[in-house]
C-alpha cells in the first residue's frame, strides 16, 4: 500500500516537472506596416540581428519565430495572438509595439500562461497594479523617457511648457511622466487622435500660445509629419522642441532630414554609447541593414539578449514560469547589454540611465543622435510602488 | 493675436477643404451622372500619390512628376471604368458597392506587392519648404499656400468646363436627367470614360498635392474616402457646387472643431474631462453637422435633380 502510493507520488511529480523544451517558438506579435510600421520594423531587426549574431539559436535552442503584423489595429492583434498562441502553439511571445495593441493582446497572452518579453514601452495598467510573472520588459517603463525629459525642461528652466500627445494609453502616460519630471507651469496639454497625419490646427494654436518650450510624444510616422509640418510653418525658431529618444531618432532623422539639426531629447540608448558591447552592436547592424541603428533597434536587440541569456540559464525549460521569470529577472546582471548596465525593478521594468542627446553630424557628415551628458541615473518605473508581486 | 490664431486656421480649414473638394468632384460626378457608387475612389487617390511619389523620385522634379502622375492616374481611372465599372451601371446600388469594395482590397493588397508595406516619402518641392511671412506678420507654411492656389485654380477650371463648355453641357444633363440625355442621342458611354477619367486624375491631384503632408501608404483612401462621402451627402449628389460648398464646410466644422472646441469645453469643465471629451467631440463634429444638414434638407444643399 505504502509503495503503491509512493508510486502515484513519484508518477504525479514526474507528470508536473515540465520537460525542457527542444525548440524555442516565439510568437512575434508587431506593427510592420503603415507609417508606424517604421517602428516595428526597427526592432525587429534589431530582433533578427541579435538572433542571427546567436547563430538562430537562443538559448542553444533552435528558433523558430512567427510574425504576425497587428497593423496597429487592437483588434487584430488579439485575433493574431490567439491564433498565434492556440494555432502556432508559441512558448514565449514579444514584438508589441503601441501600448494600445498590448492592452487587447495581453489577457489573450496570460490566459496562455506565456511569458511575454517587451521590445518595447509598456502601459502601466499593466507593469503596475496589474504586474505578474508573466511580463518582463527589456525596453523602459511607459514614463521612463518623458520623466527624464521632465527633468531636462527643469534644469533647463523653462518658464512654461506646452504638450502634444495623442490620445491613447500611451499619450496620456507621457504626459503624466514629463509633469512629475518637470513640476512646473503647463501652457496646454493637446491630444490628438492616434496616427492623426496633418497638425495644421494644432500648430496654429502652438504659435499662438507663446510657450517657453513645446514637449512633443508622437511616436513614428505621427512625429515625422509633425516634425515637418512644425519646421515649415516657420516654429522651429521660435520654440524650442523636446522631444523623447524615439521621436527623433535614426528612422525619423532619415525622413525628415536637415530640419531635425538641434533638436534635444532624451534616451536610455545612444548610438555612440561607450561600451564595446554597444560598438559591437552599431557596426554589426550597420553591416546587416546599411543603416545607423536607431533606440528601437537597440531594443529588438536587447530583448533577443535578454530571452538569449534566460532561456540559456533554465535549460530550456521555459514551461517552469516561475523559474523562467526568475532567470529573466536575474539575465541583465549577466549579460552585456548595448545600453551599458541596468536592472529589473521588482514589476518586470527596467531600471536604467537616461542620456541627453542632440541631432548633429557626424565627422563623416550624417545626421545622428549624439549623446551630450547623462540627465538622470537609475530612473525607475514610478508605478512599480503599486505592483505587490514579490 | 486671436485674429491671427483666427486668420491662420481659417486658411488651414481652406486648405484641407480645397483638398477635400479635389476628390468630392470626381465621387459627386459619377454618383450623380452615372448613378454609381464607387467605393474605389479612394484607391485612385491612393494610386495617384503612389505613382506621384514613385516618379518624382526617378525624376527627382516635383512639378515635372505631377502633371506625369496626374495622366497615368487618369488612364488607369479609364481601364477600370472600361474593364469593370461599365458593367455595373445597370445593377443595383449593393452590388456596385461589393464590386467596388473587392476593387479597394485588390488596390491594396496590389499596392503592398509594388511598393511595399511601408510609407513612401514625397517632399515638397524645393522653394516650398519652409514659411512664407504674410502681410500682417502671419508665418504661414508655403506649401500649404501652394495648395490652396491649386485648389482655387481647379475650382475655376471646373466651374468654367462645367458651365461653359460642350462637354459640361452634357455632364449637367447627364447628372439632372439621365434617360432624358440618352433620349437625346448623348453618346453617355464615352462622357462616362471621360468623366471618370477626369475624377481620376483630380483624385491623383489630390493625392499629390496632400502626399508631402501626409504620408503616402496602403489604406490612405479610406479614411479620406468616408470625408469625401460627408462632403457629397452635404452638398447634394452630383452638384460640382455642392461638393464645393460642402468641402469647405466640412474643412471649417473640422479644423475649428479640433482648434477651439478643447479650449472651449477647458472654460467650464474640469481639464481632464475636457482633454477627453474635447478631441472626442471635435473628430465627431462632421458628422453631426452632416446629421443636421440632412435633418432640414434631405437632398444636401444643391441637389442637381430638381
Amino acid at each position: 500500500m505504502k509503495f503503491k502510493l509512493a508510486a502515484i507520488v513519484a508518477a504525479a511529480t514526474f507528470a508536473c516537472t515540465t520537460h525542457a523544451a527542444n525548440e524555442l517558438k516565439i510568437g512575434y506579435l508587431s506593427t510592420l506596416s503603415g507609417p508606424a510600421g517604421a517602428i516595428g520594423v526597427e526592432i525587429r531587426d534589431g530582433f533578427n540581428l541579435a538572433l542571427k549574431m546567436a547563430g538562430g539559436k537562443l538559448g542553444g535552442l533552435p528558433t523558430e519565430v512567427i510574425f504576425a503584423d497587428d497593423t496597429l489595429n487592437p483588434e487584430t492583434g488579439k485575433q493574431l495572438a490567439e491564433r498565434l498562441l492556440k494555432r502556432d502553439r508559441v512558448n514565449l511571445m514579444t514584438g508589441v509595439v503601441f501600448s494600445n495593441v498590448m492592452i487587447a493582446a495581453w489577457p489573450t497572452i496570460q490566459q496562455a500562461k506565456v511569458v511575454y518579453v517587451a521590445p518595447n514601452s509598456t502601459p502601466t495598467s499593466i507593469t503596475g497594479q496589474g504586474c505578474n510573472p508573466y511580463f518582463v520588459s527589456a525596453a523602459w517603463p511607459n514614463e521612463g523617457h518623458h520623466e527624464a525629459a521632465g527633468h531636462y525642461a527643469k534644469s533647463k528652466g523653462y518658464k512654461n511648457m506646452y504638450l502634444i500627445a495623442p490620445n491613447y494609453p500611451a499619450g496620456k502616460d507621457s504626459t503624466t511622466g514629463f509633469k512629475r519630471g518637470y513640476g512646473g507651469t503647463i501652457a496646454a496639454e493637446v491630444y490628438t487622435k492616434l496616427n492623426q497625419l496633418d497638425y495644421s490646427a494644432e500648430l496654429a494654436q502652438l504659435r499662438a500660445a507663446k510657450p517657453a518650450a513645446l514637449y512633443a510624444f508622437l511616436p513614428g510616422g505621427m512625429g515625422i509629419n509633425f516634425i515637418k509640418q512644425f519646421v515649415a510653418a516657420g516654429l522651429s525658431s521660435e520654440i524650442p522642441l523636446v522631444v523623447p529618444g524615439f521621436a527623433d531618432d535614426q528612422d525619423i532623422i532619415r525622413a525628415v532630414g536637415e530640419p531635425m539639426l538641434g533638436i534635444f531629447d532624451t534616451s536610455h540608448w545612444a548610438y555612440d554609447l561607450d561600451n564595446d558591447a554597444n560598438r559591437r552592436f552599431v557596426s554589426a547592424f550597420e553591416k546587416e541593414y546599411n543603416r545607423i541603428p536607431s533606440l528601437f533597434a537597440e531594443q529588438g536587440y536587447t530583448t533577443a539578449l535578454l530571452i538569449d541569456n534566460a532561456v540559456r540559464a533554465v535549460k530550456g525549460k521555459i514551461e517552469d514560469v516561475p523559474a523562467f521569470h526568475k532567470a529573466l529577472m536575474a539575465a541583465p546582471a549577466r549579460f552585456k547589454s548595448p545600453r551599458g548596465d541596468w536592472k529589473f525593478a521588482h514589476n518586470g521594468t527596467p531600471v536604467q540611465d537616461y542620456y541627453l542627446r542632440v541631432v548633429a553630424k557626424d565627422n563623416k557628415g550624417r545626421l545622428v543622435n549624439k549623446k551630450i551628458g547623462t540627465v538622470v541615473s537609475g530612473l525607475a518605473d514610478f508605478w512599480a510602488k503599486d505592483c505587490t508581486m514579490k | 493675436m486671436t485674429g491671427i490664431l483666427f486668420l491662420e486656421q481659417s486658411l488651414n480649414s481652406l486648405q484641407f477643404g480645397l483638398m477635400l473638394f479635389l476628390l468630392a468632384a470626381g465621387l459627386t460626378l459619377v454618383f450623380g451622372i452615372m448613378d454609381m457608387i464607387n467605393l474605389a475612389h479612394g484607391s485612385l487617390y491612393m494610386i495617384g500619390a503612389y505613382l506621384m511619389a514613385s516618379i518624382a523620385q526617378a525624376t527627382g522634379s516635383f512639378w515635372m512628376a505631377l502633371p506625369l502622375a496626374l495622366i497615368a492616374t487618369a488612364i488607369v481611372g479609364a481601364l477600370l471604368e472600361i474593364s469593370l465599372l461599365r458593367r455595373l451601371y445597370e445593377r443595383d446600388h449593393l452590388t456596385q458597392v461589393l464590386a467596388t469594395f473587392a476593387v479597394i482590397l485588390i488596390a491594396n493588397e496590389g499596392v503592398r506587392i509594388i511598393w511595399g508595406n511601408q510609407s513612401l516619402m514625397l517632399n515638397a518641392p524645393a522653394g516650398l519648404t519652409g514659411p512664407v511671412t504674410l502681410p500682417g506678420g502671419m508665418q504661414y507654411a508655403s506649401y500649404r499656400l501652394a495648395i490652396i492656389a491649386v485648389g482655387v485654380l481647379v475650382a475655376l477650371v471646373l466651374y468654367f468646363l462645367v458651365t461653359k463648355t460642350k462637354v459640361g453641357m452634357l455632364v449637367r444633363a447627364g447628372a439632372s436627367n439621365r434617360e432624358m440625355a440618352i433620349a437625346m442621342g448623348v453618346n453617355i458611354r464615352r462622357l462616362f470614360t471621360i468623366v471618370f477619367a477626369t475624377g481620376a486624375a483630380l483624385c491623383a491631384l489630390a493625392g499629390a498635392m496632400l502626399g508631402p503632408i501626409l504620408a503616402v501608404q496602403v489604406g490612405m483612401g479610406e479614411n479620406i474616402l468616408i470625408l469625401a462621402f460627408v462632403v457629397i451627402v452635404i452638398g447634394g449628389i452630383g452638384s460640382i457646387r455642392g461638393a464645393l460648398v460642402g468641402a469647405l464646410l466640412v474643412g471649417v466644422v473640422d479644423t475649428m472643431g479640433r482648434a477651439f472646441l478643447p479650449a472651449a469645453l477647458r472654460e467650464f469643465l474640469s481639464p481632464p474631462v475636457a482633454s477627453a471629451l474635447g478631441p472626442a467631440l471635435a473628430s465627431i463634429l462632421i458628422y453631426v453637422l452632416m446629421a443636421a444638414i440632412l435633418f432640414w434638407k434631405p437632398q444636401g444643399l444643391f441637389p442637381a435633380r430638381g
